[in-house]
């Protein structure tokens, strides 16, 4: 694919936490209105590489592109309002704040009194049970609520590119069903997703494309299906 | 009886002034997790500022104001120019650095105007007694808890019903995940330090009043114990440093009216240390109470 269509290019990346090198040279790029997945063990750099997008840590090289301009060096809080949303891992919703009030927060880069309402509306009927617990506080939500009240935060954002954390951790099998549609829902109302996943057969059966990352490093891209026959693959991530 | 009304009245207006200090305290903690050691030295600054306000002619209310203003500032330079920077690399330094600032406000202060205990001007705050049911009120008592009403009402209000109290109450809760709501966290630790330090002058200008005192090392003792009663509240927690400093300023003022004024202190240390041990996380504080 033209790296002109590209909406996110991730430039030969490079990040190091003091004496560790974190992400050694990714280059990866997601298409509008994609679905891309990143694969890997625990400590391979997948959420490296969705905190250094989302100007969380910096990088220490290299270069990360959106809609065509560098953002490499922009900060963090500047690069949501340019329309990245990142549903972190462990979900990080504000277990202080209200359902509503974590809701507000998702909207706060924005002045549009009506296109909130709106979004507000449209969030509380994607996830009903958000609705029922609008006014509690988040942190008595269950795990699975409190994953849709993370990803509801971030549609708040009204967000182009939603950047997925393990939105799948902790949660049973059915739940994990349930966010799993409703991550594609999302995607085909026009939000184009990079999703972070350990859960390799769940994501390579939603994703367009997927990269396998090992030690900081890429070691295998290609389409979801081409990726999920691939035996390296099936024997790491899938279980034979 | 009246004697007990008469000590829990004096405990109300003295625990008001601690809770205005206690709630700077909490914010400026729950915010960056930075017990601000100068915080109690910013009430010395605003005591001073309001004191040259009244000299110069000017009532309660605009000196207040001024007052405010100029720590309110005062409180944004100090974590600009001396945590900022520190704050990520530890926590003890940061630390270090507050007592720095500290001894810093204390002796420039001495340095230029003395180390003599001042009074506000004679006119500047007229005193009234009143009596109530055989109870002696002075109107510093109604301006005490007057003054701390309104201003902790107004706070109540940024906190939980305006964006920036939302921002401020998330970056407590997670400065990270704030920031991918698009929260700038440098600006919101700013605002902290903003409101904290204001309401820290007014504290000052009502201690100034109360104790007649104005004086370089003022705020240290009321600074201690505000951080006392933010602990005793649960520090973090905004009611809880004002139902920490309340109580504390009850609790002083029993001692003190029933004989045991050389104990006040020392009373104020033990009731830290028993919460300390009893209940860590203070009256209102809450553990962590994240759910997997």
């Amino acid at each position: 694919m033209g790296r002109v269509e590209a909406m996110l290019n991730l430039e030969d990346v490079n990040v190091h936490y003091g004496a560790i090198w974190a992400l050694k040279g990714i280059n990866l790029t997601v298409g509008e209105g994609e679905i891309v997945s990143l694969i890997g063990a625990n400590g391979a750099g997948k959420s490296t590489t969705l905190r250094a997008i989302s100007g969380i840590i910096k990088t220490s090289s290299g270069k990360i592109s959106y809609q065509g301009e560098d953002i490499s060096k922009t900060p963090a809080h500047e690069i949501v309002k340019k329309g990245i949303a990142q549903v972190p891992e462990g979900r990080r919703i504000f277990a202080n704040l209200t359902v509503m009030e974590n809701l507000e927060l998702g909207a706060y880069i924005r002045k549009d009194a009506k296109g909130i309402k709106q979004d507000m509306e449209g969030v509380l009927d994607r996830f009903p049970r958000l609705r029922e617990r609008i006014g509690q506080i988040a942190g008595t939500l269950s795990g699975g609520e409190q994953q849709m009240l993370a990803i509801g935060r971030a549609l708040m954002t009204r967000p182009k590119l939603m950047l997925l954390d393990e939105p799948s951790m902790g949660l049973a099998p059915l739940l994990v069903k349930e966010i799993f549609s409703i991550i594609q829902e999302i995607n085909q109302d026009g939000t184009t997703i990079l999703l972070v996943e350990q859960n390799a057969r769940m994501a390579l059966q939603i994703a367009h494309r997927a990269y396998v990352l090992e030690t900081g490093r890429i070691v295998l891209e290609g389409s979801a299906q081409e990726l999920a026959k691939h035996e390296d693959v099936k024997k790491a991530y899938l279980g034979g | 009886m009246t004697d007990l009304l008469q000590q829990l009245l004096n405990g109300l207006s003295q625990g008001s002034i601690y809770a205005l200090i206690a709630v700077g305290y909490t914010m400026i903690y729950g915010i960056i997790q930075l017990i601000n050691f100068a915080h109690g030295d910013v009430i010395m600054v605003g005591a001073y500022v309001a004191l040259g306000c009244a000299l110069m002619g000017l009532g309660f209310i605009p000196s207040l104001a001024v007052a405010m203003l100029t720590c309110a500032i005062l409180g944004v330079i100090i974590e600009r120019v001396a945590y900022r920077r520190v704050r990520p690399v530890s926590r003890l330094a940061a630390l270090t650095s507050a007592i720095g600032v500290s001894l810093f406000l204390e002796y420039t202060m001495m340095y230029f105007l003395g180390a003599d205990l001042r009074t506000y001007p004679a006119g500047f705050f007229p005193e009234r007694t009143y009596s109530l049911l055989g109870v002696t009120i002075n109107n510093k008592d109604l301006l005490v808890l007057g003054t701390t009403l309104v201003l902790v009402i107004i706070l109540q209000y940024i906190i939980y019903r305006t964006r920036t109290g939302k921002a401020m109450r998330a970056v407590s809760f997670d400065g990270q995940a704030a920031q991918l709501m698009g929260v700038n966290v440098n600006s919101t630790v700013a605002i902290t330090f903003f409101i904290g330090s204001a309401m820290a002058a007014a504290a000052g200008l009502l201690y100034g009043i109360y104790f007649n005192t104005v004086q370089p090392l003022m705020g240290l003792m009321p600074g201690l114990k505000a951080f006392i009663a933010a602990v005793l509240g649960g520090i973090g927690s905004v009611p809880g440093a004002m139902l920490g400093g309340i109580l504390l300023g009850m609790t002083e003022s029993l001692v003190a009216g029933f004989g045991g004024s050389m104990y006040r202190d020392a009373v104020a240390f033990i009731i830290l240390i028993l919460v300390l041990l009893i209940r860590p996380t203070g009256l209102l504080g809450k553990g962590a109470q994240e759910k997997v």
